[in-house]
C-alpha cells in the first residue's frame, strides 16, 4: 500500500516537469504547478488515508486489506477513510470540484497530454478506486458520494467541453465528463456497473488517444487547434480526417464502434440505479450522454467539415506515417471492439473485473440488445439532443458567454496566494537569516515535542544495576565538566577557548577506555589533536578574540535555552542508561560471528570493516569529498582579489622566536619513521586488537602534520611526492576494489574471506581480503586529513609568509648576514 | 557512573548550545565540536555502560556492545570532516565578507573591518 503511495506520488511529479517542459511559457509553469498543488494535496490525503487503512485492516499488503472488506466497513475509521481516499482519487483524477486543474494541464507538449490525460495518470484516480472497490464499496455512503460526484463531474465537464473553441481543451474536458462517467458507475456499487466501468476505462483509452493525437496532427499542420479558425480540414486532410471521424463518432456513443458499447452498458445501468427519484440518475446520464455527443460532432463538423478556408494560419495537408501511424492503430481498434468486442476485449475486460471485483467474471457484450432495451432509446435520445445542440450552437454560445460562472483558475489563486503569504510571513519570522534564531526556536521545538511525547507515553522505573564511582574517572569526569563549563565563561579568548576544547577532547578519551571502548579512545585521541590543530590554523586567519556583543538579558535567555536542551537530553540519557534495551540488541550477532564470519577478534573493527563495511565505504567516499571541498573553496579564496587584499593585510603576530626551531624540526624528522611504524602497526592489528584503517591513517596524518608545523607548508610540501587527492582517490579506489573483488567468487558486493597464512619466521596469521578494505579507508582518511588541514595552510601563502629556504632556522652565519 | 556521565553529556549538549547561539562564527563552531562530543558520547552510551569488558573476542566472557562503538567511532571521523568544511566555509566568508557574523541581520560592522 504505501509502496502504492509512493509511485503514485512519481507520477504526480514527473507529471509536474512534463506540464512545466516549455518552463519558458507562464502557462506551462503555472498549469504545472496547480497540478502539482491539487494532485500533492491528494496524495497527502492518500497517504493518510493508506495508514489509516492499513490500522483498520491490520495490514499493508493490497491483497491482505482486500480480503478485509468487511473488517474495514465496520471499522469506526470507515467514514475518514472513505473521506481520504476520495480526496485522493477525485484530485487525480480531475473530478468535479478538482477538475480545474487537468484543463489547465493543456500547457504541455500533445503526445504529452494525450498520455497524461487519456490514459495513464488521471486514470491512476479510477485505478484507486476499483482497485479498493471491493473494500470500500457497497455502502450507503460509497453510493451517493461516488456516484453523485461522478454524475456532476460527468454532466458539468460535457457542458464546458461542448464550448470550448481550443482543440485539446474540448478534448480535456470530455476526458473530465469521460472520468466522470466511469466513477459513476463504480459508485454504484454493483458488479455490473463495475464492468462496464472497466470497459469503459479501454474504450476511452483507445478512441480518447487517437482524438489527443489527431488534435496534435491539426496543430502540427495547421498551426492552430482553434475550431473557429479551422474547418474544411476533411478535403485537405483526409487521412487524419478518416482518424478523427471514427474516434469521435465513438466517443459520441454510435454503433457500431466501441465507445457505443460502454455507452449502452453506462445509460442501462443508470436507468436501473434509484437516485433521488427512480428516474433521475437515468434523465442526468442521458444528459451527458447527450452534450457528449454535441461535442464529438461539434469536433468534427467545426474541425473538419463545412467548406475549406483560405485564411488556415499554414496551409494544412496530412503528414506523414510516423504521425498518423499510432493513432490509425488506435482507431483500429476503435473499431475491432465496436465490432468484434468478445474477440477482441472481453478477455481484458473478465481480467481486469474480475480483479476489481473480486470474483470471477464473464462478460457478454453484445451490440443489440432487441428494441426493448430502455439504454437503446436513451442513446438515440441523446445523439437527437447532441445534433440538435449542435445546430443550436451559435445562440447557445451567445447564452453561454452571457452567463457568469465561476472561472476556476481565479478561486485557485485566491486560496493559493494567501496561503502562500501566510507561509513567507511565517518563514521569514523564524528564519529571518539569524542562525541564532533558528537553533532557538529548533532547541525549544524539540524540547517541547519529546517533553510532550515523553509526558504521554507510559514508562517503568529504571531497574538496571547501576555501576559504582571510581574515583579516578570521577576526577577525569570533574576535568571535563570544569573545562566545559569554563568554556562559555572565556570563550571571547579564541586561544582559551580551544584549549578548553582540547582538554575536554582529550579527557574523553580515558573515558572511553575506562567503559571498555580502547577503538573508540585511539580515535577520539587522534581526531581530537587534528581537529586542534585545523582549528589552531584556522585562527590565523580569523580574528584572536571575540567583541561582546550580546547584551545581559540576552545571554540569559541564551543560556535558559542551552539548558533546557542539556537537561532534556541530560535526563534522556540517564533514563536511557538505567533501562535495559527495549529490544534485544543485534550486537550478540556480531559478537558470535566476528571471529568465525569475518576472522577477527576485534568486534568493532569487523563491524567497520565488514557487517557494515558498506556504511563505511559510503563514509570514506564523504570524507574524501569533505576534503575536496575545502581544497576547492581554499582554492577559490585564493583567487578572490578581495580576499588576497585581505590575508596580505593580515600582520603576523609578534613572534615568541624562531619559525622552525631546531628542536622541533630535528625531533620531528626523528620522530616520523617511528610514528609511521606505529601507524601500520594499528593498522596490521585493527581486524584483532584495538586499531585499524581509521586510527592508522590519523596517526599518519598527525605524524605528517608535525612536519608541517615543523619546518613549515612549503618545505614540506616541495617534498611530497604524492598528491593528496591522489591518495584519497587510491583510498576510494582500493576500498572499492576489495568489494568488487567478491563478484569474482560470485558473492555480492563487499564479502570478505579470509585465509590463515604460515610465513616463517612470523607466527600463523591470517589474511582477510577486509585489510585491503581497510588499508582502502587508511588511505582514505589519510588524504582527507592532509588535504584538509594543507588547504588550510595554503592560505597563509598570501599572508606574506615565505618559504623558508633552510631546514631549519639558525643564526645567521656572518656571511649570510653580510 | 550513569549519572556522572549523564550529567556530563548534559553539560556538554548545555555548552555547545550556548555556543552555538554566539554571534561569530568561530564560537559557534566551537558549539558544534562540544555538541559532537556530546552526541557521541550519548550514542557510545546507548550500548549501556561496562568496565572490563572490551569487546574482543577471547578476551573475557562479558563483552561491550560493539555496534554503537563501531557507529561512534566513524562518527567522530567524520564530525571531523564536517568541521573542516564549516572551518573553511567560515574562513572564506570572513576574508570574502570582511567579518565573521552568522547572522545575516546583525552585519552592523563595517564592510572592510580588517
Amino acid at each position: 500500500m504505501l509502496l502504492l503511495v509512493v509511485f503514485w506520488e512519481l507520477t504526480s511529479l514527473s507529471s509536474f516537469l512534463l506540464i512545466g517542459f516549455w518552463s519558458h511559457r507562464p502557462e506551462g509553469r503555472q498549469g504545472a504547478r496547480m497540478a502539482l498543488v491539487v494532485t500533492g494535496i491528494g496524495g497527502l490525503a492518500l497517504l493518510a488515508c493508506m495508514i489509516l487503512l492499513g490500522q483498520a485492516a491490520g495490514t499493508y499488503s493490497v491483497s491482505g486489506i482486500l480480503a478485509q472488506g468487511d473488517a474495514v466497513r465496520a471499522s469506526p475509521l470507515y467514514g475518514i477513510i472513505l473521506a481520504l481516499v476520495l480526496i485522493g482519487a477525485f484530485t487525480k483524477s480531475a473530478q468535479f470540484p478538482f477538475h480545474f486543474w487537468l484543463p489547465h494541464a493543456m500547457a504541455a507538449p500533445t503526445p504529452v497530454s494525450a498520455y497524461l490525460h487519456s490514459a495513464t495518470m488521471v486514470k491512476a484516480g479510477l485505478f484507486l478506486l476499483a482497485r479498493l472497490w471491493p473494500v470500500l464499496a457497497g455502502t450507503p455512503e460509497w453510493f451517493w458520494i461516488v456516484s453523485t460526484t461522478g454524475l456532476v463531474t460527468m454532466v458539468l465537464a460535457a457542458k464546458i467541453a461542448f464550448f470550448k473553441d481550443d482543440m485539446k481543451a474540448l478534448l480535456a474536458f470530455s476526458t473530465v465528463s469521460h472520468l466522470g462517467l466511469i466513477t459513476m458507475l463504480l459508485g454504484f456499487g454493483t458488479k455490473a456497473a463495475a464492468i462496464a466501468a472497466v470497459f469503459h476505462i479501454i474504450n476511452h483509452a483507445t478512441f480518447k488517444a487517437a482524438l489527443f493525437m489527431s488534435a496534435g496532427i491539426v496543430d502540427h499542420a495547421a498551426h492552430t487547434r482553434d475550431l473557429r479558425r479551422l474547418g474544411g480540414l476533411r478535403r485537405l486532410m483526409p487521412v487524419t480526417f478518416g482518424i478523427a471521424f471514427l474516434a469521435s463518432l465513438s466517443m459520441a456513443g454510435i454503433a457500431p464502434l466501441n465507445g457505443f458499447l460502454s455507452k449502452e452498458l453506462m445509460l442501462e445501468e443508470a436507468a436501473h440505479t434509484v437516485w433521488l427519484t427512480p428516474w433521475a440518475m437515468g434523465l442526468l446520464a442521458t444528459a451527458g450522454a447527450m452534450f457528449s455527443a454535441a461535442y464529438s460532432f461539434r469536433f468534427l463538423a467545426h474541425g473538419f467539415l463545412g467548406p475549406v478556408r483560405d485564411d488556415y494560419p499554414h496551409p494544412p495537408h496530412d503528414p506523414g506515417p510516423g504521425l498518423w501511424g499510432a493513432p490509425g492503430l488506435l482507431v483500429l481498434l476503435v473499431v475491432l471492439i465496436g465490432l468484434f468486442p468478445m474477440t477482441m476485449a472481453a478477455w481484458l475486460v473478465d481480467a481486469a473485473a474480475g480483479a476489481v471485483t473480486g470474483t470471477p467474471v464473464a462478460v457478454k457484450i453484445t451490440l443489440w440488445h432487441g428494441v426493448e432495451a430502455v439504454a437503446l432509446w436513451m442513446s438515440l435520445a441523446a445523439l437527437g439532443g447532441g445534433l440538435m445542440l449542435l445546430g443550436g450552437f451559435a445562440r447557445l454560445r451567445a447564452i453561454w458567454d452571457a452567463a457568469p460562472r465561476p472561472e476556476a483558475k481565479r478561486i485557485f489563486d485566491g486560496i493559493i496566494e494567501p496561503l502562500a503569504a501566510l507561509a513567507r510571513a511565517l518563514t521569514t519570522t523564524i528564519h529571518n537569516g539569524s542562525l541564532s534564531r533558528a537553533i532557538a526556536v529548533a532547541v525549544l521545538a524539540i524540547a517541547g515535542a519529546g517533553t510532550w511525547a515523553f509526558a504521554s507515553g507510559v514508562h517503568v522505573p529504571g531497574t538496571r544495576v547501576l555501576l559504582p564511582v571510581d574515583p579516578i574517572v570521577a576526577v577525569v569526569w570533574a576535568v571535563v565538566v570544569l573545562a566545559a563549563l569554563a568554556t562559555p565563561f572565556y570563550h571571547r579568548d579564541r586561544i582559551l577557548a580551544l584549549v578548553l576544547t582540547g582538554v575536554v577532547g582529550l579527557m574523553i578519551a580515558p573515558m572511553f577506555v575506562y567503559f571498555s571502548a580502547p577503538d573508540l579512545a585511539l580515535t577520539q585521541l587522534s581526531v581530537e589533536v587534528v581537529t586542534i590543530l585545523l582549528m589552531l590554523l584556522a585562527l590565523n586567519f580569523l580574528p584572536k578574540a571575540t567583541p561582546v556583543e550580546s547584551t545581559a538579558p540576552r545571554r540569559l535567555f541564551d543560556a535558559a535555552v542551552a539548558g533546557i536542551a542539556g537537561a532534556g537530553i541530560g535526563v534522556l540519557a540517564w533514563m536511557m542508561m538505567t533501562r535495559a534495551p527495549a529490544f534485544q540488541p543485534i550486537s550478540h550477532f556480531h559478537l558470535a560471528q566476528s571471529k568465525p564470519g569475518a576472522g577477527g577478534t576485534n568486534a568493532v573493527n569487523t563491524i567497520i570493516v565488514d557487517f557494515r563495511g558498506y556504511d563505511t565505504f559510503g563514509e570514506i567516499i564523504v570524507l574524501g569529498i569533505a576534503a575536496l571541498v575545502i581544497y576547492a573553496l581554499s582554492e577559490t579564496l585564493l583567487r578572490s582579489p578581495s580576499v588576497t587584499r585581505r590575508l596580505t593585510a593580515i600582520q603576523p603576530a609578534r613572534e615568541a622566536g624562531d619559525r622552525h626551531p631546531m628542536m622541533l624540526v630535528v625531533s620531528t624528522r626523528l620522530l616520523l619513521p617511528m610514528a609511521m611504524m606505529v601507524g601500520v602497526y594499528i593498522y596490521l592489528r585493527g581486524h584483532n586488537m584495538p586499531g585499524g584503517g581509521f586510527v592508522a591513517g590519523l596517526v599518519f596524518a598527525i605524524a605528517f602534520l608535525m612536519q608541517y608545523m615543523a619546518s613549515g607548508y612549503g618545505w614540506t610540501h616541495a617534498r611530497q611526492r604524492v598528491d593528496h587527492h591522489v591518495l584519497i582517490g587510491w583510498g576510494v579506489l582500493i576500498a572499492s576494489l576489495a568489494g568488487v573483488g567478491a563478484w569474482f567468487m560470485g558473492l555480492p558486493f563487499l564479502t570478505s574471506g579470509y585465509e590463515y597464512v604460515i610465513l616463517w619466521p612470523l607466527e600463523k596469521f591470517e589474511l582477510a581480503t577486509a585489510a585491503i578494505f581497510d588499508l582502502g579507508v587508511f588511505l582514505c582518511v589519510l588524504g582527507a586529513v592532509l588535504l584538509a588541514l594543507a588547504s588550510l595552510s595554503r592560505l597563509s601563502l598570501r599572508t606574506g609568509e615565505g618559504v623558508n629556504t633552510r631546514a631549519y632556522d639558525t643564526e645567521p652565519t656572518p656571511e649570510e648576514a653580510r | 557512573m550513569e549519572a556522572l556521565l549523564a550529567i556530563a553529556i548534559g553539560i556538554l549538549t548545555a555548552v555547545g548550545i550556548y555556543l552555538m547561539l554566539r554571534l561569530r562564527t568561530f564560537p559557534v563552531i566551537l558549539g558544534l565540536t562540544f555538541l559532537s562530543y556530546a552526541v557521541n558520547i550519548f550514542i557510545f552510551a546507548s550500548g549501556r555502560l561496562a568496565v572490563n569488558a572490551a569487546p574482543i573476542i577471547g578476551m573475557g566472557t562479558v563483552y561491550a556492545d560493539p555496534l554503537p562503538q563501531a557507529l561512534v567511532l566513524t562518527a567522530i571521523v567524520i564530525s571531523f570532516g564536517m568541521t573542516a568544511v564549516i572551518m573553511i566555509m567560515a574562513i572564506g566568508g570572513y576574508l570574502e565578507a570582511g567579518h565573521d557574523h552568522v547572522n545575516i541581520d546583525d552585519t552592523s560592522g563595517p564592510e572592510d573591518r580588517p
